[in-house]
């Protein structure tokens, strides 16, 4: 199994009136929210948080890519995880990822992942969204119908850029570069793993099937709902004779609170879930989906949209609701351990993506609760699927001998490497 | 109206035809058409009138290999040449009318007449357009009729708009037809149109209702400046679907134009 330590990094600031007075936490959240003395503090401590799981032994930590969003300050995930690549040892940097079709040209994502990789020695794990409708059409205003099309050659030129060893001409629909060649390239040979965040698109399960991608579902809504769309995925793996059904082809995220037992969970952690799920999820629906972003195959398979609340809205759900429903997953260590089994073991996923900061938790909650999860959840959940212990398809391979930040030699006080003049003699 | 179809480069057309006299080619607008349209009515009544579905409009199916201004343009004179027809009065609505604009500039010599309905295609950073694509169902009609519930009836055929059965034909209707329209007009309906007005030479007329609060009319001062001689005809008690509401006026200013 492959733990990995995400942080959206919601705003911790919305106030307690925000449903009533704001339509939508996305694309038109109002500035004023936004306090950027106060952001100080909220980055350092996110980035601290995500610091902290890797001593815990996460097998990664992770961040992602949002634009004009409440509940994700990280407009750029790159800028994180090359601060979290200096002051991380053994964790994978997980990017999940880079909206590709938003970047002009997507080479851009090429050298920056590789510069990612070669910082962290090896540790990139790669993720290319094709990037929510609020994000990718709302916010950066690509053209709903057009925007899987610039994907498609986005993901065409990364690949090419990593793997080719000699510069090329690239003649796109999208993209015309004479002179692709990136300085530098990944260590991972011949690319970094891929992660493919999706939401339910027939076209996506091919992406990764095509590819060997691992599908990433993150939702909100917990394991139970997520029953169907997995299932999907998993019967488009055997409709399209993959070699193998390997778990570590699907990765899912799960909100995750654990205390010592399950009362003092709800104690604790309540009113942060309550802050996620009812003020940070509260994206209007004319942003939800441009029409032509999905394609009408999809729209036709019934799959939903992802941000749509469950009928009635998420406000009528208690603490109760949400973590029998599934979308938290909450408790004791013991409790924890039962669901993320029935999870893991439901939806056949051996990546897991924790969201165990929630809302506007504080520090120190978040750290009790990861803690816990770490030495006394993670360690029983290991060897979930030993009959694929050795499939490393999925996953990245740092070097063993990898740079040390910060270990500069004593500042030297004459010239380097000039011969000493006037030795002292000795006594 | 007859539905029949005609084949381009691209896609098979449906389009509807009836009435007699001079050939006429209507667009429509994002909205889409239904052979109930009352306009074909009115201009059917004096011309002979062909209105082709776009792709993903009606019954003709999308077309993935038209992605631009210049490959709708192409396409409405690809179709004109398919239907064998010669100087036609090009009629636009909204979307179609940002087309039929740009057919007249592409092809000045090939237009006999031009009337744009409420027209999309210029920008004022004074008078922004509202996001049209990002609107909820029950937010269209105030912004697309002068008498909004009257509007918002027409819309769903007397169905609530909260109905799911409405809501689940809107929900495929709008992504055919607005993933196909957000090419011309997402997330700005703006494609240079302003650069190329210049060079359209037919007698043009510019229609808007009054009450348009989609594209508001301050647009149509715009136009009219834009093309030499145009006409600009106002029209009372009508919004962005002055087709719709005030039919027979529209029909007025297309006859008045010969």
């Amino acid at each position: 199994m492959k733990f990995t330590w995400f942080n959206l990094m919601p705003w911790p600031y919305l106030p307690d009136d925000f449903r009533e007075k704001h339509r939508s936490v996305w694309v038109d959240i109002d500035q004023r929210l936004f306090d950027p003395v106060k952001s100080n503090e909220v980055y350092n401590t996110y980035m601290d948080l995500l610091e902290y799981a890797d001593t815990l032994g996460f097998d990664g930590i992770g961040v992602n890519e949002h634009h004009q969003n409440g509940y994700g300050i990280m407009p750029s995930p790159n800028i994180i995880a090359a601060g979290l690549a200096r002051r991380t040892k053994d964790a994978a940097i997980v990017v999940l990822g880079n909206s590709i079709a938003l970047y002009n040209p997507p080479v851009r994502v090429a050298e920056e992942f590789a510069m990612l990789d070669c910082i962290s020695g090896g540790r990139l794990v790669a993720g290319f969204p094709v990037g929510t409708s609020m994000d990718t059409n709302y916010c950066y205003g690509q053209i709903p119908a057009l925007t899987r099309e610039k994907y498609a050659e986005a993901h065409e030129l990364i690949k090419r850029a990593w793997t080719e060893r000699d510069p090329f001409a690239f003649n796109g629909r999208y993209n015309k570069l004479r002179h692709v060649n990136i300085w530098p390239r990944p260590i991972q040979q011949p690319m970094p793993p891929v992660h493919i965040p999706g939401g339910g698109s027939v076209e996506t399960y091919d992406f990764c099937i095509d590819n060997t991608y691992s599908y990433s579902y993150l939702s909100f809504s917990g394991y139970l709902r997520a029953k169907a769309l997995m299932q999907g995925y998993w019967n488009r793996v055997e409709e399209r004779g993959a070699p193998d059904k390997s778990p570590y082809r699907a990765g899912f995220a799960q909100t995750i609170c654990v205390a010592e037992t399950d009362e003092e969970a709800e104690r604790l952690y309540s009113e942060h879930v309550s802050y996620f799920y009812n003020r940070c999820l509260h994206v209007y629906p004319g942003f939800a989906d441009a029409p032509g972003y999905r394609t009408i195959k999809t729209i036709q398979t019934g799959a939903l949209s992802q941000y749509a609340p469950p009928r009635g809205g998420y406000t009528q759900l208690t603490w109760k609701d949400l973590t029998e429903q599934g979308h938290v997953i909450a408790g004791s260590p013991e409790t924890v351990r039962q669901r993320m089994e029935e999870l893991i073991k439901g939806l056949h996923v051996g990546n897991i993506f924790c969201l165990m900061h929630v809302g506007d938790m504080p520090a120190d909650k978040c750290m009790y609760s990861t803690k816990l999860f770490a030495e006394k959840v993670m360690p029983h959940l290991r060897n979930m699927f030993p009959e694929y212990a050795d499939d490393d398809r999925f996953w990245c391979h740092p070097i063993a001998k990898r740079a040390v930040p910060g270990s500069l030699p004593a500042a030297p006080t004459t010239a380097p490497g000039a011969p000493v003049r006037n030795p002292v003699p000795a006594e | 109206m007859q539905s029949k179809t005609v084949q381009t480069k691209h896609a098979a057309i449906r389009y509807l035809e009836g009435g007699e006299g001079e050939p006429l080619v209507f667009l429509h607008g994002a909205g889409g058409m239904t052979p109930d349209d009352p306009i074909l009515k009115e201009l059917s009544s004096r011309f002979h009138v062909y209105a082709p579905f776009l792709p993903g409009f009606g019954e003709t199916e999308e077309c993935e290999t038209l992605r631009d201004m210049l490959d709708f343009a192409l396409h409405g004179w690809d179709v004109v040449e398919a239907l064998g027809i010669k100087n036609p009065i090009l009629v636009g609505h909204s979307m179609g009318g940002m087309i039929a604009a740009e057919m007249a500039a592409l092809a000045p010599n090939d237009v006999s007449r031009l009337a744009l309905i409420c027209p999309a295609g210029l920008w004022l950073d004074d008078h922004p357009i509202v996001d049209m694509f990002s609107l909820l169902p029950f937010e269209m009609p105030k912004y697309l009729f002068h008498d909004a519930e009257a509007g918002a009836a027409m819309m769903t055929s007397g169905l609530k708009m909260d109905d799911p059965k409405f809501l689940q034909d809107y929900l495929i209707r709008n992504a055919r037809q607005m993933g196909m329209a957000g090419k011309l007009l997402f997330p700005i309906p703006e494609r240079g149109l302003a650069e190329r007005l210049y060079r359209v030479k037919a007698k043009t007329v510019v229609v808007w209702g009054e009450s348009d609060k989609l594209i508001p009319p301050v647009y149509g001062p715009a136009f009219q400046a834009a093309i030499a001689g145009a006409k600009l005809v106002k029209v009372p008690e009508a919004g962005h679907m002055v087709i719709l509401e005030k039919p027979s006026a529209v029909r007025e200013a297309v006859e008045a134009l010969a």
